[in-house]
């Protein structure tokens, strides 16, 4: 009884905040003046050409930061969960062969996956996409990777390295801008360059690029943790 | 106006699965849904009339044509985010299931109230 009652004012609330919603903002009218202001003043200030990419980088480039902390936690917390297990773990021989057009294609078709993962993260300026976006491509292939040859894993130290070196650029850009230019975190201290070129909008594509690293070793430790749970045996290490 | 609509329909298709299912992995996917619809109206939100996608890709195009660039810049990091979320809530799954031998809700002592 008391379970539908507290659904009952849980939907409430929801439908209720959804109809002030749909009442307070009509579909494709209006513009928050916030947006309108990185809009005009996007070019001048940033130089990117997309201004998706100067909002996350620039604009609020420190919530990007604490973004980027929130996704190494969730990726710690999965590694946390299934390791703590590892000791009791049964053990569990499960060897699946999937079959030879899977793992060949796999083997071709992983450097092109890498390819434009990477070509989805360096021109994060330019085009719609960014280092999230390239990341989660590029931590796809390792999934393809794993899915054709579930015995096999890659090496978490590397992992682990890479991921603290993407980490510490990002950080170690913005505390570059406090303390030498300017007097904000992450002051954009290199050159604009000109609209629309590779090397335009000064740091944005250097953090973009460990961004896209970053985001690509966390997703391929989480696939790692997980495809080892599903096979590894126990006896392993 | 059909990106309202599309939201409000998978929130709501969301909130069915948390409420009435009783499994646990359908009331991750329900979590997933939620957070799909919510940044499809996140998005939706920022949409003008006629607009075009923020990016300065030719010189024809003008700052008073482009839709609002906050809302995808917020849902671009949300969608990471709610990737890696399910990511861990799916390790918790994987956790109750070892303990209790059950996705039930029913049967999960803890879970029920």
């Amino acid at each position: 009884m008391i379970r539908k009652i507290t659904y009952g004012i849980f939907l409430g609330i929801i439908v209720l905040s959804l109809v002030l919603f749909f009442v307070a903002f009509p579909f494709g009218k209006n513009k928050m003046a916030v947006g309108k202001y990185y809009l005009k003043n996007d070019i001048k200030q940033t130089g990117a050409a997309n201004v998706v990419t100067a909002v996350t980088l620039d604009y609020r480039g420190f919530d990007t930061l604490g973004e980027v902390t929130v996704l190494f936690a969730a990726a710690a917390g999965v590694a946390i969960l299934f390791y703590v297990l590892e000791e009791d773990k049964k053990k569990r021989e499960r060897q699946v062969y999937p079959n030879f057009i899977v793992r060949v294609g796999s083997r071709i078709i992983f450097p092109f996956i890498l390819l434009f993962g990477s070509y989805i993260f360096i021109h994060g300026h330019l085009t719609p996409g960014g280092g999230f976006q390239g990341g989660s491509i590029i931590a796809s292939g390792f999934l393809l990777l794993y899915l054709a040859y579930p015995g096999e894993r890659v090496n978490r130290n590397k992992l682990s390295i890479v991921e603290g070196l993407a980490g510490i650029t990002f950080a170690g850009l913005g505390l570059w801008g406090l303390f030498t230019q300017g007097n904000s975190f992450l002051f954009n201290f290199l050159p604009k360059g000109q609209l629309n070129m590779i090397f335009s909008a000064g740091i944005l594509p250097i953090i973009y690029i460990a961004i896209g690293f970053k985001v690509a070793s966390e997703f391929a430790g989480i696939v790692d943790d997980m495809m080892c749970e599903a096979v590894c045996s126990g006896g392993e290490k | 106006m059909i990106y309202y609509v599309g939201a409000f329909l998978l929130i709501a298709i969301g909130l069915y699965a948390i409420i009435i299912k009783k499994n646990l992995i359908k009331i991750l996917i329900g979590l997933d849904l939620i957070a799909s619809g919510t940044n499809l109206l996140i998005v939706s939100i920022g949409y003008v009339k006629g607009g075009t996608a923020p990016i300065f890709s030719k010189g024809n195009i003008l700052a008073k044509m482009m839709v609002d660039p906050v809302p995808q810049a917020l849902t671009l990091t949300a969608i990471v985010i709610g990737a890696s979320e399910l990511a861990l809530a799916a390790a918790f799954v994987v956790i109750l299931y070892r303990h209790y031998g059950t996705l039930d809700i029913k049967k999960i002592r803890s879970l029920r109230w």
